[in-house]
């Protein structure tokens, strides 16, 4: 390992000389390698365990007809895959993913940085207005949906938003029923996760703004930027960079995996069935057809991929400056 | 700092104009804003008691009351009581499943990020790569081919099958892989000269003196633990594996409903996170800003 700091040593010396630290370093190498199994070793088996067989397992039965069993059946090649990216209900809680994604993404951002930015000026009572902002992050997509489904945008006359739009003379509102002719649930289901996650990315943002260094206000202020508007866009958006990013990519890949609210304020319907809705009812539900299922969950595990790595591109994640 | 003795105002102030006749103009205009957006962020909450303890009656009566008539404290015993849905029951599987998978994922997860992150190995970085990968595969998107492992194990509507998959997180590894990175080395250093091992220097050195990152990650898996539904759902098939949260869906898709009784079970599966929540604010906020800038 270290021969070139011994070579001016006599040969037999030399040897001498060597072995003892050698045998000491194997020792401590072994030592070592016991040490980082011991620590490693056990979440290492269970990572195997409970992510990488099921996975592999699951490429497995994509490629097979597995109905309403877990054992491959019948190879069948790609065919799983084929049926799913042609199947029409598939392709539509796609599209029904990128609806929501489109409403709910920049809507949270907005929001978010706004009270971010009124908290992080606020003179007194700071700290209470951080928390009731982020109180709901700490409550469950079911709650949530209960009260949105149960009470404000209940569809019969005693809901709070029927009331209220009574008191306007207007009729009740079907809200998560698609006869209204408009998709009156889009509004609820945006909603009820603005409520749930805002507090959480505000407080992304909020971190993001006290790491700001004041003397940067300073010296725009000296430079004769106006306070306000013109310091906010030259100073604290740029400023905001890496919390910004923090926050598109991560409610990006949240509105992926929306289930909670979908399957609590609306279930099995045709019309606003995101993707881990449809796999839950073709893996799970009466058909228990894990194949195509697999082949699914596959699918849209590359599609969330290839959109993280696309967007972390975009928005010049992981640059020099981070 | 010369910059602060030239700067008319303190930083703070910076647009804020105090005194002006705009500045107060703003900073009413801001506190309005405030205001109205904390009413409407408890209004959620409010509704929750107020159905929970009203009547049926109150509840779906054409004219909107903002204050029940009288409060019903027997609609408790009554939700406890409903044998459709076991409500009891599902609390005590949503503590123990949130508790032995937040202490099994800070003890797993703390030790394999120590390893990673202290101990010299030669394949130390495949293993590390091998945990970033999970990373990127979204947790969501696992559930299927894990429920077909889980129940070929014949774990499903069980508590093993709720509670094991859910122990080893490569996100808290990574985070304390992280954290300890950080950690100063001269006292790790100082306790191996004194013969402590890599474990005593971890358990009796390390542990001790990153208490509060602990209890950071500690409220935020809590939380998302008790949370969580998607997995308890698909596992839990059978009314006695049910979590508190699986229970209340049962309760919102139900035919017929006793909105009172929803509305109180509501109430009762958030008590134990607004405590959390309470008391621990300052390790939820921290927890929140690793968690998300770091992921």
């Amino acid at each position: 390992m270290s021969e070139t700091q011994t070579s001016t040593v006599a040969p037999a010396a030399r040897s001498a000389a060597r072995k003892a630290p050698v045998r000491r370093k194997n020792r401590q190498v072994r030592g070592r390698t016991g040490a980082f199994w011991l620590f490693v070793g056990p979440f290492l088996v269970g990572l195997a365990i409970f992510i990488y067989v099921p996975i592999v397992w699951s490429l497995v039965l994509s490629f097979f007809r597995a109905q309403n069993t877990v054992v491959p059946d019948v190879f069948v090649g790609i065919k799983n895959y084929v049926d799913m990216l042609t199947d029409s209900a598939f392709l539509s809680s796609l599209g029904t993913f990128t609806l929501f994604a489109i409403f709910i993404v920049p809507t949270t951002y907005l929001l978010a940085l706004g009270l971010a930015v009124l908290i992080n000026r606020a003179r007194f009572a700071r700290t209470f207005f951080r928390s009731v902002i982020f109180i709901p992050a700490a409550c469950s997509y079911v709650v949530g949906s209960l009260v949105w489904k149960l009470s404000i945008f209940n569809g019969v006359r005693f809901g709070l938003a029927n009331t209220l739009i009574a008191t306007f003379g207007a009729d009740p509102i079907p809200w998560l029923s698609a006869t209204g002719g408009f998709p009156w649930y889009w509004p609820v289901i945006v909603t009820a996760r603005l409520w749930l996650q805002v507090g959480f990315y505000m407080i992304l943002l909020l971190a993001g703004l006290q790491q700001i260094p004041s003397n940067l206000y300073e010296a725009a202020y000296v430079d004769g930027a106006k306070p306000g508007w013109q310091t906010f866009v030259n100073v604290t958006l740029p400023g905001l960079r890496t919390a910004t990013v923090a926050v598109l990519i991560l409610n990006l890949i949240n509105a992926y995996q929306a289930f909670d609210e979908f399957y609590n304020l609306l279930g099995n319907v045709p019309y606003a069935r995101p993707p881990l809705v449809y796999l839950y009812y073709t893996a799970l539900g009466a058909s228990q057809d894990y194949g195509h299922g697999s082949a699914g969950a596959l699918i849209l595990a590359v599609l969330i991929a290839v959109v993280t790595i696309f967007q972390a591109r975009v928005l010049g994640f992981g640059r020099a400056s981070d | 700092m010369a910059f602060s003795l030239l700067a008319p105002k303190p930083v703070g102030a910076v647009g804020g104009q105090s005194g002006s006749v705009r500045g107060v103009l703003g900073t009413v205009l801001r506190y309005t804003v405030l205001v109205i957006a904390a009413v409407l962020f408890l209004l959620p909450y409010y509704l929750i008691l107020r159905n929970g303890l009203s009547s049926e009656h109150d509840i779906t009566s054409p004219n909107w009351t903002f204050f029940p008539s009288s409060l019903h404290w027997e609609n408790l015993g009554e939700l406890f009581s409903d044998p459709s849905v076991p409500m009891g029951h599902a609390l005590l599987n949503s503590g123990l499943i949130a508790v032995v998978q937040t202490a099994g994922q800070l003890l797993l997860g703390s030790m394999a990020g120590y390893g990673l992150a202290r101990i010299p190995y030669k394949h130390a970085n495949k293993v590390f790569y091998s945990v970033l990968v999970t990373l990127m595969i979204p947790s969501a998107v696992t559930f299927v081919p894990s429920f077909v492992l889980v129940s070929s194990l014949g774990w499903v509507s069980d508590l093993r099958g709720l509670i094991i998959p859910g122990l080893f997180s490569g996100f808290v590894a990574f985070l304390f892989r992280q954290f300890f990175l950080n950690f100063p080395v001269e006292l790790e250093d100082a306790a191996r000269v004194d013969g402590l091992s890599y474990w005593g220097t971890f358990w009796r050195i390390v542990f001790p003196n990153s208490l509060q990152f602990y209890a950071a990650i500690a409220v935020i898996t809590f939380i998302a633990a008790w949370n969580s539904f998607l997995w308890p759902l698909v596992i839990g098939q059978d009314p006695s594996s049910w979590t508190v949260q699986v229970a209340l869906s049962s309760f919102i898709t139900a035919q017929t409903i006793n909105l009172h009784e929803v509305f109180l079970g509501a109430a009762v599966s958030i008590l134990p996170l607004v405590l959390v929540f309470l008391f621990l604010q300052r390790y939820l906020v921290e927890g929140v800003a690793q968690t998300g800038i770091k992921g």
